[in-house]
């Protein structure tokens, strides 16, 4: 025993016991991403049970779906993830267009790519940032936000809104881009790509940032399939799967011609992997590190997708075409479909009698899944290592609670 | 979920579970029967060919028209429709279970309808139940830890039922 203590020095502590403490972490806990109250059950240091407690945000996002026509309901779908609203305008927007087999022209198909890539980065540089704030550093968020403001001028002079877009729209778009608009895209990615090397040194590589991230909880492939985790959450365990690959016909339509590889580890190695620093040597697939990196990887993923969706859009002389009607009747029937938004699968499912006004509305909440693992996450971690657990999930609440 | 003879299998394997399908559907669905939908989730996950590792979400669907009028013209029988997305990691092929429930318990109004919880088939579908449960009304027989998850514990009705009227108040908070 003496020799397990001495090795670890982690064990020491589980040689102390002190009484059970109950101790409330939120819900305006600065690491918690919004109003979350997590209850931990401590012995000293070590916490023996994690229990979310959610719904702070909830609005029935649902019911007013049944009150308002499907084109009414983007806005709604807006205040999901407020952290990569287009993401979730094209969910809702896809699945209403598969119910009603409508097809986008080619200049919206590619629009679309370009406008989900952008945001998926812009969802990934909060992530990513706001992940340094929950482990006590405070720089990398600034860089983060220095990168994503741009992003969000951008978005601005697309659509109006910097927050908060309705750009995607059922149908289509709202709006094309205005003149000039793409030299300016094509500017921001020439000068963001040099500042990845940042980003890593600030984070990926520095060693509190490992000590603090690599070997904390690990979740097991076969722990996140059975919750239904998704997205980087799902990729940091090393299962293959995106959506925008493996998902429904009419979503992988959207990514046809386009070359990606899914990031995630594959014997070893990441795709690509020799242009970023190494894997430290503590981390093991699952942690929190490999969660983070592979949202690193994919800034760069699509940052690509962004270029090669500019090169296609630009080729593209037809028209945008015009979204549907506000008033637009609905097929009477069933569908769901699951888009790869920058959290994880977002689902969205439509019930329709026939009229303007969907009958039910649904929507799969990707965060929702992956925030419910927290506490098989969390057992027998140090209280520090909540943040951390909690932080590498990259959460945001508006779409858990809905 | 198109594969021709999947059917069959589950029908020889758990017969008498199925109660209706549209393997032609959007999505193909597989309408069960109440009283076997662990079995069949069980089966579904552990014993097909294609096993469904995942359950993506659960829906319920109110089909109930609060105007009489409407009600009158409406093609279906009032109830409470479960709906199960599952998904299979390994195959990347999607399936759709659908469950028909009275709305109330034996037509009791306020008795909740039963039926049985598959959180031992998946951990996850703990959360999803419990938003069920909250929003919609279904009590799930087995399941760990029935509470509410999404409105507070004190609240009253399920919102999501098409019947449900905004409390007036709530501690002191004005409603309508």
């Amino acid at each position: 025993m003496a020799q397990l203590i001495d090795d670890d020095p982690r064990i020491i502590e589980f040689d102390v016991r002190t009484d059970e403490m109950l101790v409330n972490m939120g819900p305006q806990h600065p690491s918690t991403h919004g109003v979350l109250r997590l209850v931990l059950r401590t012995d000293g240091e070590i916490v023996s049970e994690v229990e979310p407690h959610i719904g702070y945000l909830h609005r029935c996002a649902e019911k007013i779906g049944e009150n308002l026509t499907a084109r009414q309901w983007i806005p709604y779908t807006d205040r999901m993830d407020y952290l990569a609203a287009m993401n979730m305008n094209l969910g809702w927007s896809l699945a209403v267009e598969k119910l009603m087999q409508y097809q986008v022209s080619e200049r919206a198909r590619h629009l679309r790519v370009l406008i989900a890539e952008m945001g998926r980065i812009a969802s990934h540089l909060v992530g990513m940032g706001a992940y340094g704030l929950d482990l006590g550093t405070f720089s990398p968020f600034l860089y983060a936000f220095r990168e994503r403001e741009k992003i969000l001028d951008l978005f601005e002079e697309a659509c109006g809104a910097r927050l908060t877009y309705s750009y995607i729209t059922v149908g289509g778009l709202t709006a094309d881009l205005p003149p000039g608009w793409l030299r300016k895209c094509e500017d921001f990615l020439d000068q963001f790509e040099p500042i990845i090397k940042e980003y890593h040194a600030l984070l990926t590589t520095n060693a509190i940032f490992v000590k603090r991230t690599a070997n904390i909880g690990v979740m097991s492939p076969e722990l996140a399939i059975e919750y239904g985790c998704s997205g980087p959450v799902l990729r940091g365990s090393g299962v293959d799967q995106d959506m925008r690959r493996d998902g429904e016909s009419i979503y992988t339509a959207m990514y046809d011609g386009y070359a990606f590889e899914v990031a995630v580890m594959k014997n070893g190695h990441y795709p690509r992997d020799h242009q970023y620093p190494p894997v430290p040597a503590d981390a093991v697939i699952g942690d929190c590190w490999h969660r983070f990196f592979v949202r690193m990887l994919e800034v760069v993923q699509s940052m690509d997708l962004v270029r090669q969706s500019i090169d296609r859009y630009s080729a593209c002389k037809g028209p945008l075409g015009e979204p549907v009607k506000l008033t637009e009747k609905i097929p009477a029937g069933d569908a769901y479909l699951e888009t790869e938004c920058p959290k994880g699968q977002m689902g969205f499912y439509l019930v329709s009698d026939g009229s303007a006004i969907p009958w039910r509305v649904r929507a799969r909440s990707s965060s929702f899944s992956n925030l419910a693992v927290t506490h098989e996450l969390c057992r027998g971690c140090l209280i520090a290592d909540v943040p951390a657990i909690v932080g590498s999930l990259d959460i945001v609440m508006g779409e858990i609670d809905r | 979920m198109r594969g021709p003879g999947f059917l069959e299998q589950l029908e020889t394997a758990l017969p008498g579970s199925v109660a209706g399908s549209r393997l032609d559907a959007l999505d193909p669905w597989i309408e069960i029967e109440p009283s076997r939908l662990v079995d069949v989730c069980r089966w579904l996950r552990e014993k097909s060919e294609v096993r469904f590792d995942a359950l993506e979400c659960i829906t319920a669907i109110d089909w109930f028209e609060p105007d009489s009028k409407k009600a009158a013209k409406a093609t279906w029988q009032p109830h409470t429709e479960l709906v199960y997305h599952l998904w299979s990691t390994a195959s990347r092929v999607s399936i759709v279970l659908k469950v028909k429930l009275p709305r109330w318990k034996g037509d009791v109004p306020g008795q909740l309808p039963e039926v049985g919880s598959v959180t031992g088939v998946w951990r996850g579908a703990n959360w999803h139940e419990r938003e069920v449960y909250d929003l919609s009304g279904v009590w799930f027989t087995g399941h760990p830890d029935l509470r509410r998850i999404l409105c507070p514990e004190d609240w009253e009705g399920h919102p999501l039922r098409k019947d449900y009227e905004q409390p007036l108040e709530y501690h002191g908070i004005r409603g309508r």
